[in-house]
């Protein structure tokens, strides 16, 4: 009984400290990173190689889920607003929620089970097969060279991508509270435009999903470096992309929705 | 340099990623519409302003003429000092007189401005003396049964 306690704690313990080494080797892994980064921004082809892979071949996703997501929120949104008689406010219902929260939000979310796995994986299984150990013999930094180009896609490509899935919503907002259900166009596009604020609400938009390419990128390809070189530590590893990522990314909304909101608005 | 069709993917995101930036500032933010125009700022002292915020609309016979720049409280007189930022293609009379209204029964809180008939324009930095402040619900609640019990006072 004694004995069984005791090794549950030493477990819990164990994984503490794993968990506390890994965000230190992390820390340590963005600052190689960023000293690698150099290189790889001299050779921007390689970047938009990148970009190609993870901005653009997820844009499909992002667009159809932006406006489903949009269409949702429209309907919803005048369902609720017409019990006060105010299902013209929808659009800036649909504005603000989609620019402040949701747009960065599953954007980054889409965009971590998207690319983020796809960038784990693939460094994984580089590292698996030794074309990591490979490149370190003829003298190429695997950093600068297969690392850093994957770090600077995400983080080009997250922004242009929360701004598409934005517009995409808003999109799907109108569609189906003026072209379905009949809300007057001009009531609905203006309510908006007064109620939305470009710097507090688009800029901050902005902001966020930078944030989260940046956290996004930074763990998938940690993850990826860091995988024991084996079939079933790529799994893990990939699998872990895509919890930590999302769990980052929903913990950094809060600090920093806490940050940008302001009392007086 | 050579072409490929990489680049060519990665122009388009670039510029579909940007589009959508642009139509969010324009279409839906507004940017540049009511930021760009040129002001002048007057000043309004109200008793109570009730829910008025900064960037809140200035009115006048339903027509946005400006908005609320800021709202500080005056230490001296107590109360409420509002700085109106007012388009510079509307003039308004000296005696124009401010209140505070809501648009619609639960709708935001906006400063209405009523035309007086003086000869005189108002300038950057003036003053608008007539003011009414906004109604306070459990005010105007507290007011009408004081009134009540007075009538009833009166018939009996």
């Amino acid at each position: 009984m004694l004995e069984r306690a005791r090794r549950t704690l030493a477990r819990i313990g164990h994984n503490f400290i794993d968990q506390v080494w890994r965000v230190g080797a992390m820390a340590r892994f963005f600052v190689i990173l960023m000293a690698a980064s150099g290189t790889s921004l001299r050779r921007f082809r390689l970047v938009m190689r990148e970009v190609y892979f993870s901005g653009v071949l997820s844009l499909i996703i992002i667009v159809v889920s932006g406006l489903f997501v949009g269409m949702v929120l429209g309907l919803q949104g005048y369902e609720t607003l017409q019990t006060y008689g105010a299902q013209e406010s929808v659009g800036v219902l649909v504005a603000l929620s989609l620019l402040r929260e949701l747009g960065p939000v599953v954007a980054g979310l889409l965009f971590a089970s998207r690319a983020g796995s796809a960038i784990t994986a693939e460094i994984g299984l580089m590292k698996a097969t030794e074309q990591l150990t490979a490149m370190d013999m003829m003298a190429v930094s695997p950093m600068s060279r297969v690392i850093a180009p994957r770090f600077w896609a995400g983080v080009i490509s997250m922004p242009l991508l929360a701004a598409i899935f934005s517009a995409m919503g808003v999109f799907g907002g109108f569609v189906v509270s003026v072209v379905i259900l009949g809300v007057d166009g001009g009531t609905f596009w203006s309510q908006m435009q007064s109620a939305v604020d470009f710097r507090y609400d688009v800029v901050n938009g902005v902001i966020k999903s930078f944030v989260f390419g940046i956290a996004v990128t930074v763990i998938a390809t940690f993850e990826g470096f860091d995988a024991p070189p084996t079939a079933e530590g790529v799994s893990g590893a990939t699998t872990r992309t895509v919890v930590s990522s999302s769990l980052v990314i929903l913990a950094l909304d809060l600090v920093l929705t806490a940050l940008m909101l302001r009392g007086d608005r | 340099m050579e072409r490929t069709t990489i680049d060519l993917w990665f122009g388009a995101f670039v510029l579909a990623g940007f589009a959508a930036l642009l139509v969010l500032a324009l279409k839906v933010g507004n940017l540049g519409a009511d930021n760009a125009r040129a002001t002048y700022r007057i000043e309004a002292r109200f008793d109570n302003i009730g829910g008025l915020k900064v960037r809140a609309p200035v009115r006048s016979s339903g027509v946005l003429v400006g908005r609320v720049a800021d709202i500080r409280f005056d230490n001296e007189r107590f109360q409420a000092t509002v700085v109106l930022a007012l388009d510079a293609r509307y003039g308004f009379p000296k005696d124009t007189s401010a209140s505070i209204l809501t648009s619609g029964l639960l709708g935001e809180q906006y400063v209405g401005l009523d035309a007086g008939g003086d000869d005189k324009k108002l300038a950057e930095g003036d003053r608008i003396t007539i003011t009414q402040s906004a109604v306070v619900l459990e005010r105007l609640i507290g007011q009408f049964l004081f009134n009540k019990a007075q009538e009833d006072g009166a018939k009996k």
